[in-house]
């Protein structure tokens, strides 16, 4: 199969120690349709099983802080509604406590059901440095090495720039995020940037099957490599080496503030984007304010067994918590990036045309897009459009 | 990760009248820079972040071409510079944009305390592009950067 020949020239470039881990990063992509899950001989990985019992899934849900629980509550009645067959287990996480069972408890429910759909879980500044951010936390534990954003101009919302179609691959777990800092002498803080050619390979191999399996042409990398010329300088050789077995797509690169300045002059000439963690946290908040703001972009977090669903901007919202006007759209693209994910491609289709469709109605735009409409209203709209496409639906 | 956002500062009130904002580098890069930049006034961040929102806020005005800026250090130890490239594929054929430089000098003169100077250089900058009948080609006109300067200084003596 072509995924095992690519695996195979891949694992030449890497430590022996990487092949056998690393043979089934070829399977976990969002929208494929191949099955991630499959073991294979290959490799003889012991995946676990698909949380699957009775042609029902069963998926983590983390409500999060602020606008988290709301959204989840209409993802969960969009779903009930048009009978998608997936159960949700719900784990609290309590930003405001200082101890880590929250947190295990919701780890071991992701690593049993291996999918979750989650908000963002407050990380408060007031805190000891000590503890970590519980976001940060779930990405490293279950291994998410990649952050994929999808930002693309929507028909129904007007932005400055038009036909943006840009997907951001960010390493997820190392980086400027290594919560590694310390205060050898009072007022001097060091913070250790941690790139390793491990993790640099695995993320541009990544962005590169992405790209290819996409059809996509070209892969941009950012860095800043004239500056932290060994730790961007690595990011940048390992794309470079992983450029190479692909001759396919271009591989061209630019230094982080220049493309930020492109992409609000000019976002229509990138493609697919690669690069580490920081930079990718800034690049994808710009490119989800291109598109209209951060309401309407999915993210998605992928890691060799696991993978976890949540809007692109991971914010918390909590100044417009529990007031009805948050928009929905993010969390519902991102609980049909899930369930692609988990091979349920009809349903996936069917929820995000009703919202799309939705967003066209510029009488239903939320105040992040200028409109008046409600969060109830934009749900209301998405079932009743899902209702009239003749799907088997509960009642309203 | 935190800006500090001051809002509203003018010269005459004391310094407690500044309000400041802590901001984390998510909401302000996102959302606002990018879709309604005109609510923030002035921000302080570390080396980075500058680096890349100063890149981002130049992207957002018209490019380098016309952003001026300054280094300063202790003891009124500055330097004034225009960040763009050194363009060598133009240089020589009088067809730059002298702008960031000359906005920078402006910024110098302000440095210096030649207040009156520089509001006058900068009115006349600022009016000749308004105006869009002497422009060099990046901000799409074809007058030379000779014509732009010259434009620009018999504003000045207008102004007299």
């Amino acid at each position: 199969m072509a995924a095992h020949s690519a695996v195979l020239s891949a694992s030449k470039i890497m430590n022996p120690f990487w092949v056998g881990r690393l043979g089934n990063t070829a399977k976990v992509f969002g929208t494929t349709l191949i099955r991630h899950r499959n073991k294979t001989s290959l490799t003889g990985e012991n995946i676990p099983p698909p949380a699957k019992y009775g042609g029902r899934h069963t998926v983590t849900l983390i409500p999060g802080d602020g606008i988290g629980p709301e959204l989840l509550n209409h993802v969960r009645e969009v779903f009930r509604f048009t009978c998608v067959p997936v159960d949700f287990e719900m784990v609290n996480v309590n930003s405001a406590l200082e101890t880590d069972d929250d947190m295990n408890n919701a780890i071991t429910a992701i690593r049993r059901n291996g999918v979750a759909l989650k908000g963002n879980i407050e990380t408060k500044h007031t805190l000891p440095a000590s503890v970590k951010s519980r976001n940060n936390v779930l990405r490293t534990s279950l291994d998410l090495y990649a952050n994929v954003m999808h930002c693309q101009s929507l028909p129904g919302v007007q932005t400055r720039h038009k036909n943006i179609d840009i997907m951001i691959i960010r390493e997820n777990t190392e980086g400027e995020y290594s919560s590694l800092e310390h205060e050898s002498v009072s007022g001097v803080v060091e913070s250790l940037k941690i790139i390793t050619r491990n993790n640099s390979i695995r993320i541009a191999d990544y962005a590169f099957k992405l790209a290819r399996e996409r059809g996509r042409r070209r892969v941009t990398a950012v860095h800043k490599a004239n500056i932290m010329k060994l730790g961007d300088g690595l990011f940048l050789q390992c794309c470079r080496e992983v450029a190479s077995g692909y001759p396919d797509i271009t591989l061209d690169s630019m230094i982080v503030d220049n493309t930020t300045m492109q992409l609000v002059s000019k976002p229509q000439q990138f493609d697919v984007m690669v690069m580490p963690n920081l930079y990718g946290n800034v690049v994808s908040n710009v490119c989800a304010g291109l598109v209209g703001g951060p309401g309407l972009v999915p993210g998605a977090n992928y890691g060799r067994d696991y993978a976890v669903f949540e809007t692109a901007t991971r914010n918390t919202g909590k100044s417009i918590a529990e007031k009805n006007i948050a928009n929905p759209t993010a969390m519902l693209l991102a609980s049909c990036l899930m369930l692609d994910h988990l091979n349920l491609n009809d349903y996936a289709s069917l929820i995000r045309n009703a919202v799309l469709t939705t967003m066209n109605e510029t009488r239903l735009h939320t105040a992040d897009l200028g409109g008046q409409g409600t969060t109830s209203e934009v749900v209301q709209s998405v079932m009743r459009v899902i209702q009239s496409k003749g799907q088997f639906t509960a009642e309203l | 990760m935190v800006l500090y956002r001051v809002l509203s500062s003018s010269p005459n009130k004391p310094a407690n009248a500044l309000q400041s904002t802590l901001l984390n580098m998510q909401e302000t890069i996102r959302e606002p820079m990018v879709q309604d930049p005109t609510q923030f006034d002035v921000l302080v961040m570390p080396n980075l972040y500058g680096d890349i929102l100063s890149d981002l806020c130049a992207g957002l005005i018209g490019g380098l071409g016309v952003t001026p800026s300054g280094n300063i250090g202790a003891n009124g130890v500055a330097i004034f510079e225009s960040v763009h490239g050194t363009a060598p594929d133009i240089a020589g054929k009088d067809l730059a944009n002298p702008t960031a430089l000359l906005l920078s000098a402006v910024m110098m003169l302000r440095h210096m305390g030649l207040h009156g100077h520089a509001k006058k250089i900068e009115s006349a900058c600022f009016d000749t592009i308004r105006d869009r009948k002497v422009l060099t080609k990046d901000l799409g006109g074809n007058s030379k950067c000779s014509e732009f300067t010259e434009a620009i200084c018999q504003r000045m003596k207008d102004m007299d």
